[in-house]
């Protein structure tokens, strides 16, 4: 389908933020933000909402501007100029299709505006990029939701834009279709080698389409990187419940040698690696991810390199299709959960069964913070 | 039909009425009864009149029966200045009150949105003249400008006016309170399609390399389009009939008569009720005529 994104030149810009800050009468939406996306990348800001991601998007676009701070694209300050006057295009959350006009002249209203040779072959063309091609004529309201959608990206992709800016456009479909439209966009991305700013609240999908992700919370960026890494590692609470489920002990550092610490947990031994660790004394916070630890039904034999805690008792099991999620309740500890595949026998242990849990030492992360009951907890998350 | 224009929706209608039917007509009927006792009737007693011609005894307001189609060919001879008066009086207060409305509408309904209070504030003043008579309003223009009031004699005094001219009796005078009189009617409509405008749309425009202006003229403006309609037709046709403000009680003198004084003129003083009835239904049949050329031509079957 994307033969004809040939057409398009590979000329994303990179993106530079410096000490953004947006103040709204009673709050201030981002505190102290400083950012930069490579030209060409797709970028994914993730957080929940009110986190200021959005708000984020806006001083791009133009829509909002911030109260202090300097917006650069491709090297050159755009923070006071118009957002008509900017190189960037936006898919927005609602799609904001002109409801008057047909889908074609919606594609051909960014080329005509920029008074473009051909606009309508141009947006004709980018109609079949989506293929949407045979629908040209119809008004966006005769669209499904997901058509509409497409229809909003190829009027963003038309113009070229140097800077993509996507507001969460794929929240408003069902599962499915959104699957299909991230693997397209992503494609559409590849070819077109523009530079993307994806906004999103759904952790899976910034995962899967980025090339990094920021994790934003309460107008700051709590972390930043590649997607593995993010999850594999997270440096904050925050991160590590909203990428992904974590399981998070906190105790005093009892043990310190050169490779590794170890919390003491009610009588616990909890290790994590200095290299994966962000503080080594005093009160931290470990740790792994459900589908990294395991359960046993019988004690296993305690091992230097792995962590084991126990016994406790199942009490609560769910059934998620691939994996089976465990809840176990372990005393003076708290509740752990554990992921197991479904490739047997479903599942594994009763209700109410003692089981103890174990876990590499190298799977094990520490946390910056605490979290905020300063005790050992489970967390779910979404 | 031109009074489609008021609908929000003019897409295809409903499928096949059949077993609702009854009920449908059921509850239509004292609307139909309405219609039928108020609007048909009339309409009919007012075309036989217009047909009908002078009673045999030849006394003044005394007609019988007939069938006079030379009816109207006299009245359109004799009158024909003050049809062409009314329409061009009421398309010069339906522009002037669109230019007026327009931008108030757009306040209220726009760049008020964030204060309520100011709002309805806003719109309580533009509702607030309906408080007093429509009579007494006129009647106050005419004192604010009469041939005493500092504002003549300013005028006169700055060489605007010459010493023997003044407002009231003129045609400025009578457009000004039609438009005045009327503003109401069209701010509303326009304000309530513009109060449902998404201000995502507009932005969508600034992004697409669009300048305020011409995301207003492209955008905003076809959006508003059923609004204006809408205020276009509750001015037009209303001014282009009424009799108030271009009578000589009030605003005008018997150079600015339109159609509306003409037919009372003819109605109570002359007791030419034929001339009168075939002037009124020739006042209807060219404004439906022009309201359903209007309606057409600005497409409204192609909004949303």
């Amino acid at each position: 389908m994307h033969k004809l994104a040939t057409e398009f030149v590979a000329r994303g810009a990179d993106l530079e933020l410096i000490g953004i800050r947006k103040e709204y009468p009673g709050f201030t939406a981002i505190e102290n933000l400083d950012l930069h996306i490579p030209a060409g990348e797709f970028f994914a800001l993730l957080g929940p909402s009110g986190c200021g991601k959005t708000t984020t998007l806006r001083l791009v676009a133009g829509l909002d501007e911030p109260t202090r701070g300097q917006i650069l694209i491709g090297g050159k300050d755009i923070t006071a100029t118009k957002p008509h006057q900017r190189p960037v295009n936006t898919v927005f959350q609602s799609y904001a299709l002109f409801p008057h006009m047909s889908v074609l002249e919606n594609v051909a209203f960014g080329l005509k505006q920029r008074k473009i040779e051909d606009p309508m072959p141009k947006a004709q063309a980018a109609l079949d990029l989506v293929e949407l091609g045979h629908l040209a004529l119809r008004k966006p309201q005769q669209l499904s939701g997901g058509q509409q959608q497409r229809v909003a990206l190829a009027r963003a992709l038309v113009n070229r834009p140097s800077l993509l800016l996507l507001d969460e456009p794929l929240g408003a479909l069902d599962l499915k279709l959104r699957r299909q439209m991230q693997i397209e966009l992503k494609a559409i991305q590849m070819e077109v080698g523009l530079t993307f700013l994806h906004v999103t609240h759904d952790q899976e999908e910034a995962m899967d389409m980025a090339d990094t992700v920021a994790v934003m919370n309460k107008g700051r960026i709590e972390q930043m990187g590649a997607p593995e890494k993010l999850y594999d590692r997270p440096k904050t609470v925050f991160v590590s419940k909203f990428l992904g489920q974590s399981n998070l002990f906190v105790g005093e550092v009892a043990e310190s040698n050169a490779d590794s610490v170890s919390i003491n947990v009610s009588g616990n031994k909890i290790t994590v690696p200095k290299a994966r660790a962000e503080n080594h004394t005093g009160t931290i916070a470990i740790g792994v991810r459900p589908e990294k630890a395991f359960f046993h039904e019988e004690e296993p034999q305690r091992a230097s390199d792995s962590n084991l805690i126990g016994p406790g008792e199942i009490i609560d099991i769910r059934f998620t299709g691939v994996s089976n999620q465990y809840l176990i309740e372990i005393p003076a500890i708290g509740n752990v959960t554990v992921f197991a595949q479904n490739v047997g026998k479903s599942p594994v242990v009763e209700l109410g069964a003692k089981v103890w849990v174990s876990w590499k030492v190298e799977h094990s992360f520490g946390l910056a913070d605490l979290p905020a009951n300063s005790q050992t907890e489970s967390i779910s998350v979404i | 039909m031109a009074f489609a224009a008021f609908g929000q929706n003019t897409g295809p209608s409903a499928k096949a009425p059949t077993k609702s039917g009854r009920v449908a007509w059921i509850l239509l009927l004292p609307g139909l009864m309405y219609l039928g006792l108020f609007f048909l009737t009339p309409l009919f007693s007012l075309i036989i009149t217009s047909l009908q011609v002078p009673d045999a005894s030849g006394e003044i307001g005394r007609y019988q029966y007939g069938f006079a189609i030379e009816n109207y060919w006299l009245v359109i001879e004799s009158y024909w200045p003050h049809i062409l008066r009314s329409f061009a009086y009421a398309l010069a207060a339906t522009v002037l009150a669109l230019l007026i409305s327009y931008p108030l509408a757009y306040f209220i309904g726009v760049k008020a949105r964030r204060r309520p209070l100011l709002q309805g504030l806003m719109l309580t003043l533009v509702i607030a003249p309906f408080f007093i008579s429509f009579l007494l309003r006129t009647i106050a223009w005419k004192q604010i400008f009469s041939n005493e009031s500092w504002i003549v004699n300013t005028l006169q005094s700055t060489g605007l006016l010459a010493g023997d001219q003044y407002l009231v009796g003129t045609p400025f005078m009578v457009i000004f309170g039609l438009t005045y009189a009327f503003i109401p009617f069209m701010t509303l409509p326009i304000y309530s399609t513009l109060e449902r405008l998404d201000i995502r749309y507009l932005e969508a425009g600034a992004d697409l390399y669009a300048s305020p202006a011409t995301t207003f003229r492209k955008i905003t403006l076809p959006l508003s389009l059923p609004g204006i309609i809408s205020g276009t037709l509750l001015t037009f046709i209303p001014i282009a009939g009424d009799y108030v403000n271009a009578s000589r009680d009030f605003l005008g003198s018997t150079e600015t008569a339109m159609i509306g004084n003409v037919v009372e003129t003819n109605y109570l003083q002359i007791n030419d009720y034929p001339a009168a009835s075939a002037l009124s239904v020739l006042l209807m049949l060219a404004i439906l005529l022009l309201v359903t050329f209007y309606v057409k031509r600005s497409g409204t079957d192609d909004l949303l």
